[in-house]
């Protein structure tokens, strides 16, 4: 393995890592070649972030060697790893927000005059140039703070490249990001391959690890489950490496389509409401919709169309008007979140982190936040037992793996936490449940489960609203499409005759190719 | 399965650190306590320890209500300002007038008595907080300025209500309030005791607690969930007030006098009981329990000093070393859970 092979730039042989009780990698080897793009598959858990943290010297392996250029290199912080080549572009993206695009690209490296003050010509030249390299057109001088996330995201390439990396680790990078804005990503992605960079691909995605990557590394309960060649690259077999047994099908219908019921909620020209604060942001143009009990209505839109903002509206989080805005047949105005709860409207909403979990408090409290109503005492008291009782019953019928209600929400995993957020609101017996990205950030086997519970709640009758960046998830979840763009409706379509194309073609292009 | 199998095994020393966590204030109260006997055995005599809880009694009830505060992410500077402002209006009450009168007895009762005065000190209290939370909510001003804004706002006003002097000489009914005893015990530690464990069953097994928590922890979160967010934020500002204005009156009664430079720097002191007792300044977590412990804290360390003849100036950097000791304590255990 140690055999200098030019073609290698970094070799995995053998690493292991152990924490407490636990081996996180076990006995993983793998190598990233120049120029190519690896992609990292996994379910959560399988030790992906471990190895990513190895790697860019966040920790040391307990055992194993790091080869770098064929020469074994212990990578013992960040800047080791920096002064090798190696950046590591994560999620939550490392930029001053209240900084220019290049004084973010060359912070603490900024160009010199006289070794004191700031060339600002020459930094904004470089940026330019840089910028230039990947495609990107942005004003140096921006703040990043106005830029979008995709651009952002440009900015921490154009920073990587800037101090001449040759391995890029992007983690999860397409996940908040719209169609258009991925097909870009790839570009860019193409691109720096075409420059001898390398990139590692780290990814829930399988289509995208499909499109974009040369090989494809797969890791399983801290093992190595597979290295994949540019020849056997096929979805079902990423799937089966990572699940470890064959999946028949990713997103099979759990059971038959429904017969929907009555017309539940009916809007016809909602309207967003545009104040000073709230001036950038999507703005709904008049959207005319009518859900219905017991079916699973799916939202498709790329980033920007305004399914978030549909939802917010619906749900009073937002200020809107609208011509009528009926709930069962009844004129009603919904002002606030707690107004629509008392209509029996619930909110899951896209951000878990950001906008539904209280990580530092416990399971019990994260479940019964909105409905301690239903559990009191004397009127003012929670009656803990009662509480206790109820999350029982939901933990066991959507099978939530934890240790017990005073645990704590943030050590659960994402799809536990997103199954304690649907007990929040069903909790409350809703008429209407809007759910955004219901299965963001969740493994493939709990992203099933969700799947089954939405199923089993429209059967019940409830008006389920599904809202997916994943296209593939609507059309198995839903038991009728409509597509957004730009703050309207522009389709309807039955899931039979859906297909990824149909709904595309909705979602992206110009309302004179296609009739609403 | 491995997420679940990392869990437990890791569980078994994260879990001993969230216990060190959560007991460190009291591990470090009773430390201290056994130095300071060893000292000084007077330092145990039940005159001195009842003596240490009637000095924090005052801040301790005004710490109660800064937990509320602080638990949703927010900090009330005005409190010693406001204490000032209500004690001058209780004693203005029981007195009858602002007249700064030293005159006592029977012929001189024009005043309204103590429940009076307390009612009214209290009243002031909650409107200082009320018009505090009225900024905070609806101009959506920052805490830290609006009661900046307030900490010169109302002492300025008690200033100019008072003329710059103090209002003396209460009747002993009032007195009994600061200075009264039941059996061995100062009337203000029970008054504090009795807000803490009020405080305590309020926080802990309340609907109304569990909101202040959730609000604290994840304000967007809370609003999305449907909880009245501006009302929980406006509502832990009167209660700060409702105890500051108490501890005004408590004071008033205990010194037989309202000063209109009372309570000045009192806010240090019950943000530091808060902050020591293990609550998180960025909101969402801490306990009553631990604010108790933290102002008993303070108040045994300056009464361990001073009998040890220590200087006052020293008793001051020695509180500031432990407010950054704690936090900085509360950190590391942190990040040794998560590991």
């Amino acid at each position: 393995m140690s055999s200098a092979n030019p073609e290698l730039l970094l070799q995995i042989d053998h690493v292991s890592k152990r924490f407490p009780g636990v081996v996180a990698l076990d006995d993983v080897s793998f190598d990233v070649r120049r120029g190519e793009v690896l992609g990292l598959l996994g379910e959560n858990g399988a030790g992906k972030s471990t190895i990513l943290k190895i790697i860019s010297g966040a920790q040391l392996p307990d055992q194993g060697t790091i080869y770098w250029d064929g020469k074994p290199v212990s990578i013992t912080s960040p800047q080791t790893a920096q002064s090798l080549g190696i950046v590591t572009i994560y999620q939550e993206f490392n930029l001053v927000p209240t900084l220019s695009v290049a004084e973010n690209i060359f912070i603490g490296r900024e160009p010199l005059h006289f070794g004191r003050f700031v060339d600002w010509k020459k930094m904004r030249a470089d940026a330019r140039a840089i910028t230039q390299r990947i495609g990107l057109s942005i004003d140096p001088d921006a703040p990043v703070s106005e830029l979008s996330v995709a651009e952002q995201q440009m900015v921490e390439i154009a920073r990587a490249l800037s101090i001449e990396a040759r391995l890029i680790i992007m983690d999860e990078p397409t996940s908040a990001l719209s169609g258009a804005e991925v097909d870009r990503l790839v570009g860019i992605v193409r691109t720096l391959r075409s420059q001898g960079v390398s990139v590692m691909f780290v990814t829930h995605r399988l289509e995208e690890a499909m499109t974009l990557c040369d090989r494809v590394t797969i890791l399983r309960d801290g093992k190595l489950a597979a290295n994949l060649n540019r020849d056997e690259l096929a979805i079902p077999t990423f799937i089966e490496k990572m699940v470890g047994r064959a999946a028949s099908n990713l997103y099979s219908r759990p059971t038959t389509r429904r017969q929907a019921g009555a017309v539940r909620l009916s809007i016809r020209g909602l309207k967003s409401v545009v104040t000073a604060e709230k001036q950038r942001g999507v703005v709904l143009k008049g959207i005319d919709l009518d859900i219905r009990a017991g079916e699973i209505l799916g939202i498709a839109g790329l980033v920007g169309a305004g399914r978030t903002e549909l939802a917010r509206a619906i749900f009073g989080a937002d200020m809107k008007t609208a011509d009528r805005f009926q709930i069962d047949g009844e004129d009603v105005t919904i002002r606030s979140p707690r107004d629509a709860m008392r209509y029996g409207i619930g909110l899951v909403p896209e951000d878990r982190k950001l906008q539904a979990l209280f990580l530092q408090l416990a399971i019990r409290r994260n479940f019964s936040v909105a409905s301690l109503d239903r559990f009191m005492r004397l009127g003012v008291f929670v009656d803990e037992a009662k509480e206790a009782a109820e999350l029982q019953r939901f933990r066991t019928m959507m099978n939530v793996r934890m240790t017990g209600p005073d645990q704590l929400i943030s050590n659960l995993s994402g799809g536990n936490q997103q199954k304690i957020v649907l007990s929040r609101w069903l909790s409350l017996d809703p008429k209407i449940l809007i759910v955004d990205e219901p299965t963001r950030g969740i493994d493939i086997a709990a992203k099933a489960e969700v799947h089954e519970i939405l199923d089993t709640l429209a059967n019940r009758g409830i008006a389920v609203v599904v809202i997916s960046s994943e296209l593939p998830e609507v059309m198995a979840v839903a038991d009728r499409i409509v597509t957004m763009r730009e703050g309207r409706l522009t389709g309807e379509v039955a899931p039979e005759e859906a297909t990824q194309e149909k709904l595309m073609s909705l979602m992206a292009l110009d309302d004179a190719t296609v009739k609403g | 399965m491995t997420d679940a199998s990392r869990t437990m095994a890791a569980g078994g020393e994260a879990m001993m650190w969230k216990t060190i966590g959560r007991f460190a204030p009291l591990i470090f109260l009773l430390v201290l306590m056994l130095i300071f006997s060893i000292l000084e055995p007077k330092f145990l005599n039940p005159t001195n320890l009842f003596n240490v809880m009637r000095q924090i009694s005052i801040t301790g009830l005004i710490a109660l209500g800064m937990t509320f505060v602080i638990l949703t992410a927010g900090i009330d500077l005005s409190v010693g300002s406001i204490l000032a402002v209500s004690g001058m209006v209780a004693a203005a009450v029981a007195k009858g007038s602002l007249g700064n009168t030293l005159s006592l007895g029977e012929d001189e009762a024009v005043g309204y008595g103590p429940f009076a005065a307390m009612a009214a000190s209290i009243a002031v209290g909650m409107f200082c907080g009320f018009i505090q939370g009225y900024g905070i909510t609806w101009l959506k001003v920052p805490p830290f300025v609006v009661t900046l804004g307030g900490l010169s706002i109302f002492r300025g006003l008690t200033l100019w209500f008072s003329n710059g002097g103090p209002i003396s000489g209460f009747e002993s009914d009032y007195r009994w309030w600061g200075q009264g005893m039941v059996g061995p015990v100062p009337v203000p530690v029970i008054i504090f005791l009795v807000a803490a464990i009020v405080c305590h069953v309020v926080l802990r097994h309340t609907r109304y607690g569990r909101h202040v928590y959730a609000v604290g922890g994840n304000p967007e979160a809370a609003r999305l969930s449907g909880l009245a967010v501006d009302r929980i934020i406006m509502s832990v500002y009167l209660i700060v007030g409702f105890f500051a204005g108490l501890a005004g009156f408590v004071l008033s009664a205990r010194l037989n006098s309202s000063e209109a430079v009372a309570g000045i720097g009192y806010e240090l002191t019950v943000i530091a009981s808060v902050v020591i007792g293990g609550t998180s300044l960025f909101g969402g977590a801490g306990s009553i329990a631990g604010t108790v412990v933290g102002a008993t804290l303070i108040g045994v360390l300056v009464n361990g000093l001073v009998l040890n003849n220590v200087s006052s100036y020293i008793q001051s950097v020695v509180i500031g070393l432990i407010i950054i000791t704690a936090v900085a304590f509360d950190r590391f255990v942190k990040t040794r859970k998560r590991a």
